[in-house]
């Protein structure tokens, strides 16, 4: 049998390990946050941190509030399904306070981000060589953008 | 140019840098060099006995550095101590964090104290002031260096090295399954990783130890133990053409399976991974190597050749072993999950993460060697270093 | 203003309730919304893409995204003649302007991508402290005060939807909406999108007529082969992509 003084410089060792590993635990409960494993492993916190940031787009029907007159046209129109903010941009802000302005748009490039003529779009989506159809000029010369179909043309085709 | 083809938008920019590159290279030096002391402890290979505190004291060097890189990548370092605090059971990096933390203290850190118990007491009686604190300290206030106590030592040592050896599979292996197991990534994901990191480890490892044992007995101005050298040589050899055999039994794999990634892969490998993996790794860093190896195996030259064409595969090895590290980490990334493109690496100078950072944590550990040679002398110095055979 | 009285009576009650959301910048969640009634997915209509890059502007600007780095993006394919071995794709600043005119002929058409959302999620495995998680109502989420930035998640997702925030330095995805979801809204995308090529699906609800539509269409995932169970449901997806 090794007597004890042969070994205890090993108890020595294992007992500097040991007092490591309680430091290491007591510590633990203090830095792990308090949220975390409330619904698996992470910090519970953090779903309503993440759902509690503002928002920059209203919603359309928000819009459709104060601006039912323009539902009234757009709905009839092929814009009927085309959110407000789409084309407007974000309008959060304007909805909370409508002092402040929603940005000023400009035909001549919004409009093409959808219906310039591309292979790749659909084939029934509405779609043309902007430089051959309207020749320059902005989208809004000829196209009211909450109704855009223009009916002489309609009338005309038929 | 610097995409080809397609690549999502987010892929363009790599996410893991040099540094990532170095992280299993260091790890895998810690291994490889922990093993060949393990060949002298369990395996009996009496042979290689000078450098087993080499072994060891490098092994610590090393891993003391290798979680730095790590720190330099974060984009949170300090948030680091929650991979400790709240490890995900579920990520390889995570777990890697606790067979890290066991090879340090529990196989690495115990058995040098052991190994070194009987030079800490001697010095710390024969010192004074802060020196012989130090060493008071290391001593963890016990002298007992008799013959009983010593005996204990070596029984436990023994077990310790026993444990260690599946140890340090674990913490190479562990490297190589981070990579293995994304199934995201056609490059990365294959059963033979983990294998293929540990057997390339050993081979960094036991290269490393023979160029250093080399370096430092010429510098301390002894004769190289020829028998030494010889053996580690031969174990160098063996574990290569293991691991050489791996690596291509994992390309005509590829090849023959040739599955949806592998066009996207080959094209990859024959352009932009072309010089880091066929020239430096397999070419100069691999094939030369072998060739030299086996010519000392099978014709041995003279001492002062063989030493030469030691020192030339050694340091070959270290290149190409690196450049396995590179060619898996950056080329994992140099292409697009898509199978349609391809990007390119820029790495910066002196950014955190550049190639300035890259260097001084490979120098580190060598610094960091310097001072455990100095605290826990691998070799008896004698009183008179005129030139003696170990 | 032209309202009839039914119309205001209608429209007064989900006025308030939605003013509230709007006005919802304050930091308290809604309480009427539970987690455990919803498991959210999206539905993206290849049929319907015109690759107008109106997601991908909105999401940039609801979710105040770096530029170069997309939480949302459209691709474009062009499949030539001889099958989808050769196809070539491209995405110009992720399809935020738009696209150019093509040159190519053969097949073409647009795909939205994002995060799938994976019920099996392969990033939130490999993350080693628990900073990305699959929410209970199936969003994943990215706990920006938690994240480490070690990129791992980046590197284990096989659709490329992630990245990392340079001004965060963490981990960074769609959350679907997560903020707007929760208080009856739809994701900025979808709101955004003018052919309702994005829609946002509830597949616990049995009155989502987007649930309707996945229950009696041909839908496919990107990379099923994965099993990440994503929930990101394509309706005209061609085999070519990626």
């Amino acid at each position: 049998m090794t007597p004890y003084k042969d070994v205890a410089h090993l108890f020595r060792l294992a007992s500097a390990f040991a007092t490591g590993l309680v430091l290491f635990l007591l510590l633990r409960g203090s830095l792990v946050p308090k949220s975390f494993g409330q619904y698996g492993h992470y910090r519970g916190d953090a779903l309503s941190e993440v759902s509690s940031r503002p928002i920059s787009y209203a919603g359309h029907e928000a819009c459709e509030l104060c601006h039912a007159d323009i539902l009234e046209v757009k709905k009839y129109g092929r814009h009927a399904h085309v959110a407000c903010e789409s084309c407007h941009g974000p309008l959060a802000k304007h909805a909370e306070d409508p002092s402040i302005a929603p940005q000023k748009l400009d035909t001549a490039v919004l409009c093409v981000r959808c219906h310039e003529a591309n292979h790749a779009k659909p084939m029934d989506f509405p779609q043309v060589h902007s430089a051959e159809h309207s020749a320059g000029l902005p989208c809004n010369t000829c196209h009211q953008p909450h109704t855009p179909r223009i009916e002489a043309e309609v009338k005309k085709k038929k | 140019m610097p995409v080809e083809g397609f690549m999502y938008p987010n892929e363009v920019e790599l996410q893991w840098s040099v540094l990532i590159v170095l992280y299993p290279f260091l790890t895998g030096l810690v291994a490889g060099a922990f093993i060949l002391a393990s060949l002298e402890r369990v395996f009996n290979v009496e042979a290689v006995k000078p450098t087993y505190r080499l072994a060891l004291l490098t092994a610590l060097a090393f891993l003391l550095v290798a979680p730095l890189p790590l720190q330099l990548h974060l984009g949170h370092p300090e948030r680091s101590p929650e991979m400790y605090l709240t490890p995900h059971r579920s990520s390889a990096m995570a777990m890697f964090g606790f067979v890290y933390l066991w090879y340090l203290m529990g196989v690495l850190v115990v058995e040098i104290w052991l190994d070194y118990r009987k030079d800490i007491v001697t010095t710390m009686q024969s010192s004074a002031g802060l020196r012989k604190l130090v060493y008071k300290v290391l001593t963890l206030g016990s002298t007992n260096v008799s013959e009983g106590a010593l005996k204990m030592d070596a029984r436990v040592s023994w077990i310790i090295t026993v444990i260690g050896i599946p140890s340090a599979f674990l913490l190479h292996g562990y490297v190589g399954f981070i990579f293995g197991s994304v199934k995201a990534n056609p490059w990365w994901s294959t059963p033979l990783m983990p294998v293929v990191f540990i057997f390339s480890a050993m081979v960094s490892g036991i290269a490393a130890v023979m160029l250093l044992y080399m370096f430092l007995t010429k510098y301390r101005r002894r004769n190289i133990n020829m028998r030494c050298v010889d053996t580690i040589a031969r174990y160098l050899f063996y574990t290569f053409l293991i691991d050489f055999s791996l690596e291509m039994l994992d390309l005509i794999h590829r090849i023959y399976e040739a599955d949806e990634s592998f066009r996207s892969l080959d094209f990859m490998v024959h352009t932009r991974l072309f010089l880091s993996q066929v020239v430096i790794q397999i070419a100069l860093g691999t094939v030369v190597p072998l060739v030299l190896l086996a010519y000392v195996q099978i014709l041995p030259p003279r001492p002062i050749a063989r030493k030469r064409i030691y020192g030339l595969a050694g340091s070959l090895t270290m290149m190409g072993i690196f450049a396995m590290r590179w060619n898996v980490v950056i080329g994992g990334q140099l292409f697009s999950k898509s199978f349609l493109g391809y990007t390119t690496y820029k790495m910066s100078l002196v950014a955190r993460e550049g190639l300035l950072s890259a260097i001084f944590l490979t120098l580190l550990p060598l610094g960091i060697l310097w001072v455990l040679l100095k605290l826990l002398p691998p070799w008896p110095e004698q009183a008179t270093p005129a030139r003696m055979v170990d | 203003m032209n309202l009839s009285r039914r119309k205001l009576l209608i429209l007064l009650p989900a006025a308030a309730v939605a003013w509230d959301y709007v006005l919802a910048g304050t930091p308290e969640d809604s309480p009427n919304y539970k987690a455990t009634e919803h498991w959210w997915g999206m539905l993206l209509d290849i049929t319907k893409c015109i690759g107008c890059g109106s997601c991908v502007r909105a999401c940039q600007l609801e979710n105040h995204v770096p530029d170069g780095f997309f939480r949302t993006w459209v691709e474009r394919y062009v499949v030539r003649d001889w099958g989808f071995e050769h196809v070539k794709v491209d995405s110009p600043d992720g399809g935020k302007n738009g696209f150019p005119a093509l040159d190519d002929e053969g097949k073409s058409f647009f795909v939205p991508k994002m995060c799938n959302h994976c019920a099996d999620s392969p990033c939130t495995q490999v993350c080693p402290v628990g900073a990305t998680f699959v929410s209970p109502d199936g969003v994943v989420l990215v706990d920006q005060k938690y994240c480490l930035g070690c990129r791992y998640c980046i590197q284990a997702c096989p659709y490329g939807c992630r990245f990392l925030n340079p001004e965060t330095n963490t981990a960074d995805k769609c959350n679907l909406c997560y903020h707007r979801i929760t208080k009856g809204l739809t994701t900025a995308c979808c709101e955004s999108c003018p052919t309702g090529a994005r829609q946002l699906a509830d597949l616990k609800d049995p009155n989502d007529p987007v649930h309707e539509f996945l229950k009696t269409h041909s839908v496919q995932v990107l990379k099923p082969h994965l099993a990440t169970g994503a929930k990101a449901f394509y309706n005209g997806l061609d085999g070519s992509v990626r």
